[in-house]
């Protein structure tokens, strides 16, 4: 389909207005809300979803991350924030 | 990450069994029932079949508190629905008042009272997302099934959720009379621009267990619908998300309804009671704490109504030596207690219900030429003619 997103380091994300990220203080994580859906979000996801911020590319997020987590392989986190935003994508969540 | 899904009575006094406290989980979403006032009479609506009347329906300042006190408990999602939410004139100043308390705003509504004024109001109290019913993709056939000539109007109104902004869902409720219309309620989502469609099911409790001949569908048209949408799932990804899930009757094992009693759900009636799930009341052996009288995380935490069926520990067998009984926590209360008459029975739907006959019945009915009318939902029911056991069915029909 035309309409797919498929991502890549270019594009910049973000999340439309229905999917709201926020921390909750019970659960003590982030978490986005969406139409009867609730994603808790795991320390990876948290730390890459922050980053999401509809002004930087997917590709400044992974320098960024790169850089934060001193050691670990660019091309393992380039994965790693590829898949995570793309299966939010795939159900709209993410939009470009 | 991890995703999940947020939308779906105590012991009595004279129980000398009291069952050990389960562990509370942090609940996600309420359903705020404004009112059960509606134009519509759907007679598959999940309302009681003992209405509340307008003059009892909790006031504005109510609902806000409890919303307040939702927030304070962890919930995350506010589902106003009714009745139809949009008969009450304070649905804004609601709506305005959850949102800047950071919950995730949800309307679901039928469409038929509101304009594009309105619309926008609610879109600036910062609603997130709303979601409408369409019976039917034939005009004809849907305002029959509502009891209500609101389709032209469903179909306008959708068209203005978008055009202010809000993402949009369509909610179809399908069944026999129905289902050969999917494929086109799909292609009327696309056409909406809605984001998501929920295909649901009809549950057989309330005013839906009165209509259930009306309603079952065959084997062969689920196995056809099931068809349609895993098609249009993959043609549309990206584009529509669909909901779908095949009825119970059908299945082997229960449904984990609303992911376990007293789990993640709460439900706020027109009067104030809180409700485990929407159905509850139809469990005439539980006692409810009002909003009124009590705060949100009193009730959530001790009232007998959410204590009764939380966890495990209440489950008789097949459930108790069960490897899902942490899976579907026994299945649906309100359809076990309504076709058995059983409180604390399996879910009927479960192969290894020993009630599992109770659906043979019906569905050895499924398909015959002749249609019952339909009985359509209504304020006014006469109490000693409504059912709860299997055998009062026929008693409601008379």
């Amino acid at each position: 389909m035309t309409n797919l997103l498929t991502l890549n380091e270019k594009h910049i994300p973000k999340l439309p207005r229905h999917a709201k990220l926020r921390y909750d203080e019970p659960r003590k994580k982030w978490i986005i809300n969406a139409p009867e859906r609730v994603f808790e979000l795991d320390e990876i996801a948290s730390e890459i979803i922050q980053l999401v911020n509809g002004e930087s590319s997917i590709e400044i997020i992974i320098n960024e991350l790169t850089e934060k987590f001193d050691g670990a392989p660019r091309d393992v986190i380039s994965k790693d924030v590829i898949i995570m935003l793309q299966s939010l994508a795939d159900k709209g969540f993410i939009v470009i | 990450m991890t995703e999940l899904k947020t939308k779906e009575e105590p012991s009595n006094i004279g129980d000398s069994h009291i069952p050990e406290k389960e562990k509370l989980q942090i609940p996600y979403a309420v359903l705020c029932e404004l009112t059960h006032r509606c134009p519509l009479s759907c007679p598959y609506c999940s309302n009681p079949v003992e209405l509340e009347m307008k003059s009892r329906e909790i006031d504005t300042d109510t609902w806000k508190r409890a919303l307040s006190e939702a927030v304070k408990i962890g919930i995350l999602q506010a589902h106003f629905s009714g009745g139809e939410p949009t008969a009450r004139k304070d649905l804004e100043e609601i709506v305005q008042h959850a949102s800047s308390i950071g919950l995730y705003t949800n309307l679901i509504t039928s469409g038929v009272l509101i304009n594009e004024d309105r619309l926008k109001k609610l879109y600036d109290c910062g609603l997130d997302h709303v979601q409408v019913s369409i019976q039917d993709t034939d005009p004809e056939n849907s305002n029959k099934i509502a009891g209500f000539k609101g389709h032209d109007k469903k179909i306008h109104t959708a068209g203005l959720i978008r055009k202010v902004g809000l993402p949009l869902t369509i909610n179809a409720v399908m069944h026999r009379q129905n289902l050969h219309n999917l494929d086109k309620m799909i292609e009327l989502a696309v056409k909406l621009d809605a984001e998501r469609l929920e295909v649901a099911q009809v549950q057989y409790y309330g005013w839906a267990l009165k209509n259930q001949t009306a309603f079952l569908p065959t084997k062969e048209q689920l196995d056809r619908a099931t068809e349609i949408v895993e098609e249009a799932r993959i043609k549309l990804k990206g584009i529509l998300a669909i909901d779908y899930v095949v009825p119970d009757y059908y299945a082997k094992r229960p449904k984990s309804c609303m992911g376990g009693w007293g789990r993640q759900f709460l439900n706020i009636t027109p009067a104030g009671k809180v409700l485990p799930c929407h159905a509850a009341e139809s469990l005439s052996f539980l006692k409810f704490d009002n909003i009124k009288d009590k705060p949100l995380s009193w009730i959530w935490e001790n009232s007998e109504a959410f204590n009764k069926f939380r966890g495990t520990s209440w489950m008789p067998e097949p459930c108790k030596s069960c490897d899902r009984k942490e899976i579907d926590w026994g299945g649906c209360r309100c359809q076990a207690f309504a076709l058995t008459g059983d409180k604390n029975a399996a879910d009927p739907t479960c192969e290894f219900s020993p009630y599992r006959n109770v659906l043979d019945e019906p569905l050895s009915k499924v398909g015959q030429k002749e249609i019952p009318e339909f009985i359509y939902r209504k304020i006014k029911v006469k109490k000693n003619i409504i059912g709860i056991g299997h055998n009062s069915r026929k008693a409601s029909k008379q």
